[in-house]
């Protein structure tokens, strides 16, 4: 099928209205993070200015950055890794049992508005001198990573063709062997996708470390959003904070384009 | 069978430990061993949080968590459906946040799809230009979007002047505060729909349309008659999919609005809403029973379309 002309024509066009839109405020977020405040309030300097890094050490020595930085990917790891461990199995036998309604009850996890858990969770963990710990904070991320975990596995198993793992059988694998050494390995490309998403959901969560998290443990979402608290806006000072937080994980996904959009779209197009 | 020992033979280093017995019964009862974590799990942190949550709604809970409270019954039932300042103004704000990003995204996305569907040069690039709004992490979109909305020194009301269109409120407007977060909503996940809407085309076969083509149909009637119907469910699990998150929204308009929604509640839809009577206010009882009928409110959209899916299929 070979297009006409007018249509490549308004292809183009359309989609550089498109590109421009969605990655212009990503630029002038990062182009606001490198100028001083009082370039930021003249309009004459909206791109022609002379590029600082004040904001970015600002942040990072005055504000305890790194420290959020570093509560943000310990939590994500640890909440990524717990729940590949225990979902990734889970999503095998849901997938291979066809466990339907057991699944259903993982998935309702998604459904469920994160408030309604909050409140229960914060007095049993406040009773328990949790609140303000690690501890809450990564089961609190597994709560988020869970379900996405095994939904991406269980479509990832299902269509895993049976025979390898019969052949292992007669080969003289135990079930739980066969699951080990030949589905698992297979199952790399499914599992990268799992957790690399899953790891993307809690970089970004905001809501459970607002509630949960102590002075020491703060992820970066709570402590952008802490940054516009008091009195004026530090607009340099804000954007260069949403810069650290949004930057890395948008080079991850760059990385690993193909798994972040597989993870996406899983299961959007089985009936 | 003797699997077990088969196996401990040919790799006599391995599973030496692991007693046949126990073994074998782990094998027997893997499908329960590999769900239970799992499940476990899920119970403790959802069925039981659930539990308590329908319990508090029917009490009188407020101040500390851990004060006492009395059986009310169904009083913060009446209490909440007939509070007409807060609760009817947070479902109707929920509704038309969700309602309109849905449309506008769905249409959107169907259409950028469209226009990625067959393949063409720098591809890659727009495809990674999709991908940054999606995985940007929302308070930080949010924050985004203040510093560019903002009435006075923002790049909006600077692009509007371009085209003689005099400054806007945006956020900071009593009437212009919830049309400009759902202008948020749409550029950050408009490209979730075109995703899943654009793994849809891929996996349409080429027959039908190229019979179309054959039959002399336009691009409108191909669209129209052959693709939109053959896309229907995969339609249907974007508005699902993209439908729970958009009821649940609350990091783009706290993070912009803050408490309560704004000064005059502009922004506050359900989730907001729930969120400041638990942890702004401690009115847990009536809090407890917003979340629960805004529960009931997410589960019969969802049960509405996956009945329009099983329909469409």
């Amino acid at each position: 099928m070979r297009a006409r002309t007018p249509f490549t024509v308004f292809r183009v066009v359309a989609l550089t209205v498109v590109v421009l839109t969605l990655i212009a405020p990503l630029v002038w977020m990062v182009a606001a993070s490198l100028k001083t405040n009082v370039d930021i309030y003249d309009p004459g300097k909206a791109l022609a200015f002379t590029p600082t890094l004040e904001n970015y050490t600002k942040v990072l020595q005055q504000a305890n950055y790194v420290d959020f930085i570093v509560n943000s990917l310990w939590i994500a790891f640890a909440s990524t890794v717990l729940s590949l461990l225990i979902g990734v199995p889970a999503a095998y036998s849901m997938s291979r049992f066809a466990m339907r309604r057991s699944a259903l009850v993982v998935l309702m996890a998604r459904v469920i508005p994160a408030v309604s858990l909050l409140v229960p969770w914060y007095y049993v963990f406040s009773n328990l001198k949790m609140v303000g710990g690690f501890s809450v904070l990564i089961l609190s991320h597994m709560f988020v990573a869970l379900p996405l975990i095994v939904y991406i596995m269980m479509g990832y198993f299902d269509g895993l063709p049976l025979e390898l793992e019969e052949s292992a059988l007669v080969d003289g694998l135990t079930p739980i062997g066969a699951f080990r050494r030949i589905t698992l390995p297979l199952s790399t490309p499914g599992i990268a996708t799992a957790g690399i998403l899953s790891f993307i959901f809690s970089w970004n969560n905001f809501m459970f470390a607002l509630v949960l998290s102590g002075a020491d443990t703060k992820t970066l979402p709570v402590a952008i959003f802490d940054f516009v608290g008091y009195a004026s806006i530090d607009w340099g000072g804000l954007m260069a904070a949403s810069t650290v937080v949004t930057v890395p994980i948008m080079v991850i996904a760059l990385f690993a384009q193909k798994y972040v959009v597989s993870g996406l779209t899983a299961g959007a197009t089985k009936g | 069978m003797s699997a077990s020992t088969i196996e401990s033979s040919a790799r006599p280093l391995a599973p030496a430990r692991a007693t046949p017995t126990w073994s074998r019964w782990a094998n027997d009862h893997r499908k329960w061993l590999f769900a239970a974590p799992a499940m476990a799990f899920v119970a403790v942190l959802i069925v039981f949080p659930v539990a308590w949550t329908v319990w508090l709604s029917l009490t009188d809970a407020e101040g500390s968590v851990r004060a006492e409270h009395s059986f009310i019954g169904l009083g913060n039932y009446l209490t909440v459906l007939t509070d007409t300042t807060r609760f009817w103004p947070a479902v109707l704000r929920t509704l038309e946040f969700t309602g309109g990003v849905l449309v506008v995204e769905v249409v959107l996305g169907m259409a950028i799809a469209l226009l990625l569907w067959r393949p063409f040069r720098c591809e890659k690039w727009v495809r990674v230009a999709i991908l940054l709004p999606l995985v940007a992490t929302p308070v930080a979109v949010g924050m985004m979007w203040r510093l560019i909305f903002d009435p006075n020194i923002g790049l909006a009301n600077t692009v509007l002047g371009w085209f003689g269109i005099g400054p806007q409120p945006w956020l900071a407007g009593e009437q212009s505060a919830l049309p400009t977060t759902m202008l948020i909503d749409i550029w950050q996940w408009t490209p979730m729909v075109v995703l899943i809407l654009l793994a849809g085309l891929t996996s349409l076969s080429d027959e039908p349309l190229e019979a179309a083509l054959i039959d002399g149909a336009g691009a409108w009637q191909r669209f129209r008659h052959i693709i939109l119907p053959l896309m229907m469910p995969t339609v249907i699990v974007a508005i699902l999919l993209r439908g729970i998150d958009a009821l649940k929204t609350f990091d783009i308009l706290y993070a912009t609005k803050g408490k309560g929604g704004g000064s005059f509640h502009e922004v506050e839809t359900l989730n907001v809403y729930a969120y400041g009577l638990s942890f702004d206010y401690n009115e847990y009882g009536i809090s407890s029973t917003v979340l629960i009928i805004f529960f009931l409110i997410i589960v019969g959209s969802m049960w509405v379309l996956t009945s329009r899916k099983k329909e469409a299929a």
